[in-house]
């Protein structure tokens, strides 16, 4: 076998430029699919990195009704029967294995009535914060100070703003104990923080521009005893639960859910807490992407059709050729066997070296595909050994034919013929 | 009796037409005996040769090589007759151009499963036999006319076989290089190897020991032993 082996080389050395015109069928098409597998992979890790991203693991839990986020922007349109968060449910969230930290706020999502003098904030969303609020969704303080117990038992009206709002309202200015103007009252600034997420600059699919566009939202957040003071009312509550891990985002999540729906008023029917599943989300794009980049393999497979037709052309030519040789070996006492042997070695040593070839390729190609269009590449280690492994199983296949001609050669014509 | 051929018929099919190439033949060789078999190109003196090397079945007859009736065997224990009892030596030398000589002598043990360290000492043995240590890492191409018969005399006994056959050994070569060849098959068959050597050259044939002529598919002289 070895002896085979050894000998194919040899064989295929002295034929090189043969040899590479044969395998280049083989090595296209293996190129393609390593290629086109290293995209897939690639996409797949961008997609679970951007959308569950950040490495917060953050869930929001937050209340839909048909189907559609609620949001409320006027204070008629508060929904019944969804109470706050009470003490002792946010206790019973924070004793899950799965969970971190919790967070519970109100929010709007218009910006109307928030001013400093003339200037307003055109886009963003003003909360009322409970204390483990930044630490959950990740800001850092940047200057002044967090909120303080006494904020919120005392009903002052502070209010901190993040990077964006700080920018929109006071530019250049220190906004640090500057009066500002929420929905007719004022509040003042006490502080100034900043996202710990960075989010690329660079936009190369719509996940990252989504990201881009909240990033660049601006955040005024207040205590949330302070609501009713700007907003009337205490409203329902959204919720940010933190996992342990990224794996424990859907368990977290999930049971963070139930525990909120126990509390809403059974004769509220419409609108319910919902945990974003974000891995789910993640699948369904990925199943997305690999569906359109099966038919790609699908094609390269054709490629690869076409090289092992090629291989076996090559082969037919190569048992002619040595017919002579073949007669020879059997007058010598080589076996049926041993002849249809060497001929299968050949073809699959062959292969497999335009599967190396190929895989070689592959990888290349996949980084120019990088480096070209940005997106995103990954080496799947299993589908580089899968398909050299794959083009040794096409060289057996095609080369069976020539070498049982071959093997089946009879020694006097071959020996007749020189 | 180490070959035991009788009535042997072949006939060729050529389209509708039976060609007769051998009629009635029967030839019998003794352990150590040196024959020459002559006759002009058409006789059927190649396609008796195929038939005692086993490379082709006859349309009739028995054929027993050392007692064993090998027309009953299946091709594989045909192989290894032809591997373990039969030396090949071809008017054309038949050497694989892109080995050495070492290799092309080494190959009959490649077939026989022997170790590659072993395998190389003996083909390197077979080499020095012939008087060719100095070559075994030429290629064919390197060698003389003479030089490539004599690596593949040395292939033709690495496996040390009873029977040496020889279609033309010196068809293509020079009288020094021819001299040689029969130099070496006659020390061979001092050493008790039986061979079996096929001729048109009345030259060459003079070297056996006994003469066989054939004619248009029959055997019209079977000889003396006359040495």
């Amino acid at each position: 076998m070895l002896e085979n082996i050894r000998l194919s080389f040899q064989g295929i050395w002295s034929h090189k430029m043969r040899s590479f015109l044969t395998m280049l069928g083989i090595i296209i098409g293996i190129a393609s699919i390593i290629s086109i597998v290293s995209t897939i992979k690639g996409t797949n890790e961008e997609i679970k990195n951007s959308l569950i991203g950040s490495g917060n693991n953050t869930v929001n839990v937050l209340l839909y009704e048909k189907g559609y986020t609620m949001e409320i922007y006027s204070n008629s349109q508060k929904p019944f029967g969804i109470p706050q968060v009470s003490e002792e449910t946010r206790s019973e969230i924070l004793k899950l294995d799965s969970v971190e930290n919790v967070t519970c706020f109100t929010e709007r999502r218009n910006m109307e009535g928030v001013f400093y003098r003339d200037k307003a904030i055109s886009s963003g969303a003003i909360r009322g914060i409970d204390k483990s609020y930044f630490d959950t969704v990740g800001y850092r303080l940047k200057t002044g100070r967090i909120f303080l117990e006494d904020d919120g038992k005392k009903f002052r009206k502070v209010v901190i703003l993040d990077q964006n709002a700080a920018e929109a309202l006071f530019g250049d200015e220190n906004p640090i104990g500057k009066t500002m103007e929420i929905s007719e009252e004022p509040f003042t600034v006490v502080g100034v923080v900043e996202s710990e997420s960075n989010y690329e600059t660079t936009i190369t699919n719509i996940s990252q521009y989504y990201s881009a566009q909240e990033s660049a939202l601006s955040g005024v957040f207040i205590p949330k005893e302070c609501w009713p003071i700007a907003y009337a009312y205490d409203e329902p509550e959204k919720v940010v639960v933190k996992a342990r891990s990224t794996d424990d985002m859907e368990e977290a999540g999930q049971k963070v859910q139930k525990i909120l729906n126990a509390t809403i008023s059974p004769k509220q029917e419409e609108v319910k807490y919902k945990a974003d599943n974000l891995l789910e989300k993640a699948r369904d794009m990925q199943k997305l992407s690999a569906a359109t980049n099966n038919q790609l393999i699908w094609i390269a497979s054709i490629s690869l059709l076409v090289g092992g037709i090629g291989v076996m052309n090559i082969m037919l030519v190569s048992v002619t050729e040595r017919t002579s040789e073949i007669g020879l070996k059997k007058a010598i006492g080589a076996r049926k066997g041993t002849i249809l042997g060497q001929f299968l070695t050949e073809a699959a040593v062959l292969t497999s070296m335009g599967g190396m070839l190929g895989v070689a390729a592959g990888i290349g190609m996949a980084q120019v595909i990088n480096r070209v269009s940005g997106v995103a590449v990954s080496i799947d280690i299993v589908a580089s050994v899968i398909a050299v492994l794959f083009s040794m199983l096409i060289g057996i296949i095609f080369g069976l034919l020539p070498s049982v001609k071959a093997a089946n050669l009879n020694p006097i014509d071959a020996l007749r013929r020189e | 009796m180490i070959l035991k051929l009788d009535h042997i018929y072949k006939d060729y099919i050529q389209g509708k037409m039976t060609v007769p190439v051998l009629k009635d033949v029967c030839l019998h060789v003794e352990e150590g005996e040196y024959v020459a078999i002559m006759g002009p190109s058409g006789s059927g003196k190649s396609t008796l040769m195929n038939i005692i090397g086993c490379l082709d079945r006859p349309t009739q007859g028995t054929y027993e090589l050392a007692g064993q009736d090998v027309l009953a065997l299946n091709e594989k224990k045909l192989a290894d007759v032809r591997l373990n009892r039969i030396g090949f030596v071809f008017q054309n030398f038949q050497l694989l151009p892109r080995m050495s000589a070492l290799d092309n002598v080494a190959l009959p043990l490649v077939y026989a499963g022997v170790r590659k360290r072993v395998r190389r000492e003996r083909a390197r043995e077979a080499l020095v036999r012939v008087g060719l240590e100095d070559r075994t890492g030429f290629n064919p191409t390197q060698l003389s006319g003479g030089q490539k018969q004599r690596v593949a005399i040395a292939r033709a006994m690495v496996n040390t076989p009873k029977i040496l056959l020889a279609d033309e050994p010196t068809g293509a070569l020079d009288s020094k290089s021819s001299k040689q060849v029969m130099e070496l098959f006659a020390q061979l068959n001092e050493e008790g190897v039986t061979v079996v050597m096929i001729t048109h050259d009345p030259g060459i044939a003079g070297h056996a020991k006994r003469i066989m002529d054939i004619f248009d598919g029959e055997i019209s002289r079977h000889g003396e032993v006359f040495r």
